[in-house]
């Protein structure tokens, strides 16, 4: 990639946290290096960070609280050592995830309102969801939970004025140039479009988390015997 | 084996939590007060890294099977339940801990710990996603809480290990580090990354206010009862990482201060971030208490996080001198 990042800032979240700072606004090369960076900071193994979490325009790195220093320097120190050395493309998680999602009716809570606000019929909706492809740019909100860019823009609608108090889980929703998949039965505002089978967080798993920040997503439809048969290999 | 009788308000498992997750949105959870925990373990016999009872405002009441080892430290309860201390409950024993007379929760620590696999490292319960601790969830009437097999036999030789002791208990008690002597208590912050979103009348205020912790606070966050907090600039903040502590205004203007099983990342402006070491002590507030912030810088926190940490390891050094260490 031909771009650097360059730091703006970093700012204590607290005196053991630290968020380094590389954009205000959502820039998707910096997002993609502010990933890369992540996983150079977490392989320096500096024993006194707990976690190093990438988010949209830079990241947090959380401190052991028997850490003695001053977090923000130490912050500094680690992530200016990480660039220096060079963030390499293979430090990139080049995995994709292919999700299957029915899209049926049942499954579909907001189709038809989608349908009215972006004069697209429900076959073009489905149709421009599920052959996009989507990077996760930020885990947040919930476990397991991932904020994916690369939603058509003709899909781009404003989030629900009333939240659902229970959004099932599994659910696929869209929500302005974002699509999530929830991870829970949760309260939530985005439109829901379909559910896929897959367990999203699973604690028995190797990996509990379906996504990680970085993955490359795509939706595959499937129909309501598919979705039973998947549903029941959980 | 515990049997529960009453659950209590909220009791639940907790330990020091999990962590090396928040990168897939799992927050580190745990004890509110990880201080009282490490204390009631202390005076049992444990490391201080063992899960036990979190208990919050309402005790539970439990029937012990056999000869069981308990301290109970953090908030003081009104049942007459020792505090801060080691107590041996007979085979049969129960323990009624009653109301909460002081601070918010207590955490109730048994020698030997529970027998409870860790789930992604901790044996925390992380009830929003129904894993971790007993079955996921806070405890109910009739729930039987398994303990290590040898949970007795290390009662008993732990106990007779005391070097001063009485029938069941001994005659000192442990200090208690986290309790407010009288309210208003006064909370450490840091200036937030959004701070200078807001204006010099609004940055008064929140320093000015003596806040009260809402009614629907809860281990997720304490929402902050007072005037509502305005954010001057109109520029969309990009949501980015939170945590312990950190003081977040959403757009109602009420505030709220995320607590142990806080969301990890977060679109509303942060207006303050909580020293780590006043987190256990804002902990301690039940619904109602009053909370005044005061201002302060990155290396003051690491004082107060020092000197907490400094207080807790004599204590707990002490404790160890009793049982023959």
């Amino acid at each position: 990639m031909a771009r650097t990042i360059r730091l703006m800032g970093v700012v204590p979240l607290g005196d053991l946290s630290a968020y380094v700072e590389f954009s205000r606004t959502l820039d998707l090369e910096v997002n993609a290096l502010v990933q890369r960076l992540a996983v150079a900071v977490q392989a320096r193994g500096a024993p006194y960070i707990r976690d190093v979490v990438p988010a949209l325009g830079g990241l947090a790195l959380h401190f052991d609280p028997g850490f003695e220093g001053n977090c923000v320097s130490a912050a500094v120190e680690l992530v200016e050592a990480a660039l220096k050395e060079g963030i390499s493309v293979s430090a990139d998680v080049l995995r994709t995830v292919t999700v299957p999602v029915c899209y049926e009716p049942e499954f579909a809570l907001d189709m038809q309102e989608i349908s009215q606000k972006t004069g697209l019929s429900r076959e073009e909706i489905i149709e421009r969801h599920s052959t996009g492809g989507y990077r996760v740019l930020m885990m947040g909100f919930a476990p397991g939970h991932a904020y994916m860019g690369g939603l058509d823009p003709k899909l781009a609608v404003p989030r629900r004025a009333t939240p659902r108090a229970i959004v099932p889980a599994g659910s696929v929703a869209i929500s302005n140039e974002q699509t999530v998949v929830y991870p829970y039965s949760i309260s939530g505002g985005w439109n829901v479009i379909g559910r896929t089978p897959l367990a999203v967080f699973d604690t028995e798993r190797q990996e509990p988390s379906l996504f990680a920040s970085g993955d490359r997503v795509r939706f595959k439809p499937i129909d309501r015997a598919e979705f039973m048969k998947l549903a029941q290999k959980r | 084996m515990i049997r529960v009788l009453r659950p209590g308000l909220q009791t639940s498992v907790q330990d020091q939590g999990r962590y090396g997750l928040q990168h897939i949105g799992l927050c580190p959870g745990g004890a509110m007060d990880p201080v009282a925990l490490s204390l009631a373990n202390a005076l049992v016999g444990n490391a201080v890294t063992e899960a036990a009872l979190e208990i919050t405002v309402i005790g539970p009441e439990l029937e012990f099977e056999s000869d069981t080892l308990v301290a109970v430290c953090g908030a003081e309860f009104a049942g007459g339940f020792p505090h801060n201390r080691p107590v041996l409950v007979p085979a049969g024993g129960r323990v009624n801990l009653g109301r909460a007379a002081r601070g918010a929760r207590a955490y109730l620590a048994l020698a030997g710990g529970f027998d409870l696999a860790p789930v992604l490292g901790s044996r925390s319960t992380y009830i929003p996603g129904a894993f971790g601790g007993f079955r996921g969830r806070a405890l109910r009437h009739g729930d039987a809480l398994p303990l290590k097999a040898e949970s007795a036999e290390l009662s008993r030789e732990r106990f007779g290990r005391l070097k001063r002791r009485r029938e069941r208990s001994v005659p000192w008690s442990a200090p208690s580090h986290t309790l407010p002597d009288r309210e208003p208590i006064v909370v450490h912050v840091l200036e937030g990354q959004h701070f200078a979103d807001f204006d010099a009348n609004v940055q008064r205020t929140f320093f000015d206010t003596v806040w009260r912790v809402a009614s629907d606070s809860n281990r997720m966050g304490f929402r902050l009862a007072g005037p509502l907090l305005a954010r001057t600039a109109t520029d969309e903040i990009l949501s980015g990482p939170t945590c312990l502590g950190t003081v977040q205004v959403p757009a109602n203007g009420a505030p709220i201060a995320l607590m142990a099983d806080h969301q990890t990342t977060g679109g509303y402006p942060k207006i303050a971030e909580i020293a780590s070491a006043d987190v256990p002590r804002l902990a301690q507030l039940a619904p109602g208490g009053q909370v005044h912030f005061a201002k302060c810088t990155l290396e003051m926190a690491a004082e107060l996080r020092k000197h907490m940490r400094d207080g807790l390891e004599a204590a707990v050094r002490g404790i160890a001198w009793e049982f023959g260490a």
